[in-house]
């Protein structure tokens, strides 16, 4: 599972670097990751498992797009979605885990 | 960002921790059993009826000043105050009393129960804001002074008491027990810690400042002042923090699963005397 966990926290990670490293970030840009983060974070939202981390981090991109900052809110936003994915592979997880931890 | 990250990593790393073995069938009396044993056999010294008073079973230090915090206990406001809201009538006349077995004393130790007719849990707050409701009140908030001052008389009042509560053979009462399990044992929030993880697998040992009370007794001291919240907080409340705490975002009070955890944690605590209200760090 942590595996599972790392790779979209690296991703959203390596992203943000390239980001950086290439041209600015636009609105639309910025739109399009926002609504990927809060699908997910919905999804994760079906499962009562959202992450509060996720939640600040979506505030946080907003935060930063009002600022005009949109690479800084892109990064963030894509952040956030990493956490919601992970959130959601955390609870298909432990529709099953759990068990192996019960007292026996 | 990277902060955040980096906390991420640790809590995963933190909390890969151990586990316990497999279970798959639902037999509650079996799995009383077992989970009794596991924490008399772990803390062979803690006399039976002292888990119920959570970390101070634990940690003899703490216990002495719990002791002395009890010459004055910092609850006592919350059952006056219950006391008087609990006596005094609705607007229709009748009082809280009228809803309860018992006119409502003593009785603290036969909740949370399973309606057949509602086909769900019931729980003490549950069921003063169904009492409110059928009067014509408008209910409290779960994790608000109000619906913490009349717990917090229930519990005064049936203070020794065992816990007397029942899982019937019906599928449904015996799913919401096995839900309230599965939700206790399942790992949640950005730490991926599950309830279990500090009251199963690390009571006694310390996180942060904190002593972690063993989940064998643990909602019998319930509703209870903290310290750290400066006033007193309901089971709602206690569950809901725990969620934040890990970075999980809480369900809404008296949610069904919230509901059946602290039924499944209840039944585990048959026998157990009543100790609330408590007082904690």
């Amino acid at each position: 599972m942590r595996k599972r966990i790392f790779v979209p926290l690296l991703a959203a990670l390596s992203i943000a670097g390239v980001n950086a490293a290439d041209s600015a970030g636009t609105e639309a840009d910025f739109r399009s990751a926002l609504s990927a983060a809060e699908a997910a974070n919905k999804q994760a939202g079906a499962l009562k498992n959202q992450w509060t981390t996720t939640a600040q981090t979506l505030t946080a991109a907003g935060q930063a797009a009002a600022a005009h900052d949109y690479d800084q809110a892109i990064a963030l936003a894509k952040l956030a979605e990493a956490l919601a994915k992970a959130s959601i592979d955390q609870a298909k997880e432990q529709e099953e885990a759990w068990k192996a931890a019960v007292i026996r | 960002m990277r902060k955040t990250l980096f906390l991420a990593l640790v809590g995963f790393t933190l909390a890969a921790g151990g586990s316990v073995r497999a279970a798959d069938t639902t037999d509650p009396d079996a799995e009383f059993k077992v989970f009794r044993d596991y924490f008399t056999k772990r803390f062979p010294n803690v006399p039976l009826n002292d888990f119920v008073n959570g970390p101070y079973s634990m940690d003899e230090g703490l216990r002495k000043q719990w002791e002395a915090k009890e010459e004055f206990p910092p609850y006592e406001f919350a059952v006056e105050t219950g006391k008087e809201m609990f006596t005094t009538p609705f607007a229709n006349g009748k009082t809280y009393g009228d809803c309860f077995p018992n006119k409502g004393i003593g009785i603290r130790q036969t909740y949370p129960y399973f309606d057949d007719k509602a086909g769900k849990v019931i729980t003490l707050e549950l069921a003063l804001n169904l009492c409110r409701e059928a009067n014509g009140e408008k209910p409290y908030s779960y994790i608000g002074d109000e619906m913490a001052s009349l717990t917090a008389y229930m519990a005064f009042n049936s203070r020794g008491k065992p816990f007397d509560i029942k899982v019937p053979k019906d599928p449904r009462a015996l799913a919401a027990f096995e839900n309230g399990k599965a939700y206790f044992y399942q790992r949640r929030g950005q730490l991926n810690f599950s309830c279990a993880s500090c009251h199963v697998q690390s009571p006694g040992q310390r996180i942060r400042t904190e002593v972690l009370a063993p989940a064998l007794g643990i909602v019998a001291a319930l509703p209870i002042y903290r310290s750290e919240w400066g006033g007193m907080g309901t089971t709602s409340r206690r569950f809901v923090t725990c969620n934040s705490q890990v970075r999980g975002v809480p369900l809404q009070p008296q949610d069904d699963l919230y509901r059946d955890v602290e039924y499944y944690l209840s039944f585990m605590s048959n026998g157990l005397p009543i100790s609330g209200p408590g007082a904690r760090p």
